[in-house]
């Protein structure tokens, strides 16, 4: 299985996130994106970061970067799209997802480790896990607000696109306590927490965050 | 305005220069006149009053830390790989693995401009580090602020820690320790340090140098602009005046991008990677008149410098404004001619703006020129290197005596009964409440390497995936003792830094260090200087490890009053699997022992206890034992090695009780604690060489076996209890973590949110 896993300038999570690939039993390919190029791999990973500094607004400069076109095309084609605090950032701005992310509501930036619920384990991203399961991995963001209208809303909670939702204490006024969203057809993931910084407790809060890449790994090889 | 050329400065002798404006005595700007035979341009005379004031040239400090040189064996140089004068130390850890650590002051522009000032000490030493060759790894910060409560504090503290977090974070480095300090001494003039930590393969190692006549001078990175200008030389010296009448278009504090340096870094150590560079200075306080004469003086020939091909970002600058210019994010290198293509190819890639701005030249001198025009020519290392030195008066202050000899005995001691509550009180206030409302605002995730950060003893991170070695890092200073005895206070601060290293697991190998202090034309304030610097490194030599490099900061005071001498103290330590590190709290094994480790003395002088309850600072502070510390360290370091250790907290500010608390509330798990004698002195003394440690029930009597064979005192002071949720002390009663978590956790949310 190979997982790209895309650098912009300003990408900071890019190393920890191909470990996470590597650790799961897949094979990272680094994306560079500059390139209109996403090199044979099967499922990409937009990780976390400040891309472009964050200028303009959180995202909104790396979706056009050339990579992002080949991997919004090949997502609408149905390959597995994750995107994780800044790459979730980056979907929303691709439209891959709905929704905006805005400042924290208390204006800092909160790292911790956080309580999430699992609502969805049907996505390529999710498998793994139980419905209903809490998992614990890091939150580290400064806009990390999920926003949408209502009926976006309405529309993802009917469908059952809310993957994770925080437990506990909201940690920045998203709506719904929403933490991340599917596609559809359950193919793009986003989410603001962090599952690649919890794939050992060693260097983690737990091992909770290895699941995603081990969901992804059954996804591809079933498919 | 027209321009100063060599050519006009030797027609012009007589003319009027505004060398004191900028910093510079009247016997400096004579030697100025001398060496050069001629009066300097305006552009020499930016670059050598930039380069001549005590943050560059160390001209008060430099006499005093010669002695660190002089106390430092080679045996204890063995693993250093660079020292004292690089940009930063460097020492072997095995593996194949160099690391390099320095930490650094920022404490002026802090206080001026919170967030910017704060920002770009971070970026500051991660150039440093980068300089060296090194992938910069992590970072810590040592913060000191006036009272919680003072409504200046207010104003700076949230601007200093957003701006720690908002540059550091988006450089992608973790944030794995440091220390928030709260006394009034600080009120007017916040301590901001940084530290960055990095690592190489031993064979990468970068040293800045210009060798080789014909090399190219390439700067790389932002533009060059009017923020910063003077920056070194007017707020490094003692006092805030505006200097009316001087062009001065935007405010002496730099402006961060922390993006641009997150590119620089890539870029950087892919340039290394490819083998591009020869040499390579950062450019930090002095901008290019530091990077320029520094490169020059420690290479083999002279410099050439087109000092109008510099990229900038303002328009009209002035050679003199290009050449102290303090924009961010730059740095220089030395590049041979054949592979300047391909280091400005790595720079396209990252989108990174590099100009070749000159060439290393067969002479000895450092040429600059304007349009052609020679507006700079001086004996580069006259300006780096060969600048005043003085020996300035020293003298024990008068007071001195009277200090120590208010000591705490006669304060009034808490009755038995209130000695619960008093631990809840000591848990609640600024200086030992947790840390959690800062911490928080900053990344320790990212990298994936983060062992340990916040509120563990050390921070430690993974630096080879394979093998699992790793490093811990701690800074430490106590101001309060230091105040009351300088010698013994900066060995106490060397002494704890140094137990919080081997606390987690890790064996200490080097010492940085910031030297934090009021004004050097103080004798009092140079007598703190000359005593600290003593301790510090006498203790050193005790312990048998270098110090690789630091920094000085003199000038912190608010008018006469200097503020309490603070020299922190980094301390490396080296563990080869980061596997077994010791984390902090309890409750990871099933039946923990409680272990209190070394010997508690009744020492209150400059305690938290007489801060905290009584405003008292008065006596001397505890007294240091380091052959005791380096037992301890290798009891810790061989427990950790044989697994025997399930948990370690040092003891430190506020005593056994603080211990105690916090060790319970990170495990999340209650402990039931027995004491003899004196209940008060048990819990609250400051004693130094202890540390509280958790030893599953399995290994209590091989480890207390291990203690006694060593001769390491221990005494068994508790059992861990996972049932409880609460901290009970025998024959005072209990506090439930609720209440205590309540306390520790509520303080600076309620101060700062």
């Amino acid at each position: 299985m190979k997982v790209g896993v895309i650098t912009f300038p300003g990408t900071l999570d890019d190393v920890d996130a191909a470990r996470a690939v590597r650790y799961a039993g897949g094979e990272a390919v680094s994306l560079w994106h500059a390139d209109h190029d996403l090199k044979g791999v099967d499922a990409v990973i937009v990780p976390g970061g400040f891309s472009y500094g964050d200028y303009l607004r959180c995202g909104a400069i790396a979706r056009f970067a050339p990579v992002m076109q080949e991997v919004v095309e090949a997502a609408n084609k149905g390959m597995p799209v994750l995107g994780i605090c800044n790459g979730f950032q980056i979907l929303c701005e691709a439209h891959l997802l709905p929704g905006a992310l805005i400042r924290n509501h208390k204006l800092h930036f909160v790292c911790r480790d956080q309580w999430l619920k699992v609502e969805n384990n049907e996505t390529a991203w999710t498998t793994r896990y139980d419905k209903g399961a809490e998992v614990l991995v890091p939150l580290k963001s400064g806009e990390g607000g999920y926003q949408a209208d209502d009926e976006t809303l309405k529309e993802l909670e009917g469908e059952g696109r809310v993957v994770f939702r925080y437990v506990g204490d909201n940690p920045n006024g998203s709506r719904n306590g929403i933490a991340g969203i599917t596609s559809a057809n359950g193919r793009v993931v986003g989410l603001m927490p962090h599952p690649e910084h919890a794939i050992d407790a060693l260097t983690g809060p737990t091992d909770d965050g290895l699941g995603m890449f081990l969901s992804l790994l059954d996804a591809v090889v079933s498919a | 305005m027209s321009l100063d050329t060599v050519k006009n400065a030797e027609s012009t002798p007589d003319q009027e220069q505004p060398y004191k404006e900028l910093g510079l005595k009247d016997d400096e700007y004579a030697r100025i006149r001398e060496i050069l035979g001629r009066r300097p341009t305006d552009a020499e005379l930016a670059m050598y009053s930039v380069m001549w004031s005590e943050h560059c040239s160390y001209k008060s400090s430099k006499v005093h830390l010669k002695y660190f040189g002089e106390t430092t064996t080679d045996e204890m140089r063995e693993k250093m790989l660079a020292g004292i004068g690089e940009n930063a130390g460097v020492v072997d850890i095995g593996d194949g693995w160099a690391i390099t650590f320095k930490v650094e002051s920022h404490n002026h522009p802090s206080y001026v401009e919170p967030y910017q000032g704060a920002a770009t000490g971070v970026g500051g030493i991660v150039r440093d580090i980068l300089a060296m060759g090194a992938r910069p790894l992590a970072v810590m910060d040592p913060l000191r602020f006036g009272p919680a409560d003072a409504p200046d504090t207010r104003r700076v503290l949230p601007g200093i820690v957003a701006g720690v977090g908002g540059y550091g974070n988006c450089l992608g480095l973790p944030n794995i320790g440091g220390e928030v300090v709260f006394d009034e001494s600080y009120a007017g003039n916040p301590l901001v340090n940084a530290l960055c930590v990095g690592a190489m393969r031993v064979e990468d190692l970068h040293l800045a140098h210009a060798s080789g006549a014909g090399n190219k001078i390439i700067l790389y990175g932002a533009r060059t602009g009017l923020d910063g200008i003077g920056g070194v030389s007017v707020l490094a010296s003692e006092t805030f005046d505006d200097t009316a009448g001087k062009r001065k278009k935007l405010p002496s504090v730099q402006v961060g991008d922390p993006f641009t340096e997150k590119v620089l870094i890539e870029c950087s150590l892919e340039l290394f990677r490819q083998k591009l560079v020869v040499g390579i200075q950062d450019l930090g306080g002095a901008g290019l008149s530091c990077a320029t004469s520094e490169l020059a003086s420690a290479g083999d020939g002279g410099m050439r410098v087109q000092l109008d091909r510099v990229p900038l970002r303002a328009s009209g600058m002035t050679p003199a404004e290009v050449l102290s210019s303090e924009s961010q994010e730059r740095m220089c290198a030395v590049v041979r001619p054949e592979d300047v293509d391909a280091f400005m190819a790595v720079c396209a890639k990252w989108d990174v703006i590099a100009t070749e701005i000159g060439e290393v030249t067969e002479g000895d001198r450092l040429v600059i020129t304007w349009h052609d025009e020679v507006v700079v020519d001086v004996p580069p290392r006259t300006v780096a290197h060969e600048g005043p030195v003085y020996h300035r008066p020293i003298e024990r202050p008068a007071d001195q005596d009277a200090l120590q000899a208010d000591t705490p005995d006669r304060l009034p001691k808490p009755a038995r009964e209130e000695l619960l509550d008093l631990i809840k009180t000591m848990a609640a206030s600024p200086n030992l409440a947790s840390r959690q409302w800062v911490t928080q605002q900053y990344d320790r995730y990212v990298r994936g390497g983060t062992v340990l950060a916040q509120p563990a003893d050390s921070g430690m991170i993974r630096i080879d995936e394979e093998t699992h070695r790793g490093v811990a890092l701690s800074t430490d200073c106590n101001g309060r003792y230091t105040k009351l005895d300088p010698y013994t206070g900066a060995k106490l601060a060397l002494a704890e830094a140094y137990r919080n290293v081997a606390t987690t697991g890790a064996t200490p190998v080097a010492v940085t260090n910031c030297l934090n202090f009021g004004s050097p034309e103080d004798p009092a304030v140079m007598w703190q200087f000359e005593q600290a610097v003593k301790g510090l490194a006498d203790g050193c030599a005790e312990l048998g490890i270098p110090v690789t490099g630091g920094n000085v900061s003199f000038y912190n005071q608010t008018g006469a009053t200097a503020i309490l001498p603070t020299p922190v103290v980094g301390v490396l330590g080296v563990i080869d699997d980061v596997r077994r590190r010791i984390p902090t709290g309890i409750g990871a094994e099933a039946g923990e022992t409680l272990l209190l480790l070394g010997e508690t003395h009744e020492e209150f002088g400059g305690s938290e206890w007489a801060h905290v309850v009584h405003g008292h600072l008065g006596g001397l502070p505890p007294e240091v034992d380091l052959a005791r510390e380096k037992l301890l360290a290798e009891v810790l370091v061989a427990g950790s090695r044989d697994g025997m250790l399930s948990a370690a907290h040092d003891l430190a500010e506020g005593g056994l009780a603080q211990a105690l608390v916090e060790t319970c509330l990170i495990g999340e798990t209650g402990a039931r604690v027995f004491l003899e004698g004196d209940l008060f002195t048990e819990l609250f003394s400051e004693s130094a060489g202890r540390v509280l440690v958790a030893v599953p029930r399995t290994e209590e009597l091989r480890f207390t076996d291990m203690c006694t064979a060593r001769g390491l005192p221990w005494r068994k002071v508790g059992v861990v209890d996972p049932e409880s949720q609460a901290l009970e002390v025998q024959g005072l009663g209990e506090l439930s973590l609720a209440e205590l978590r309540e306390a520790w956790e509520g303080t600076l949310p309620a101060l700062f949110d």
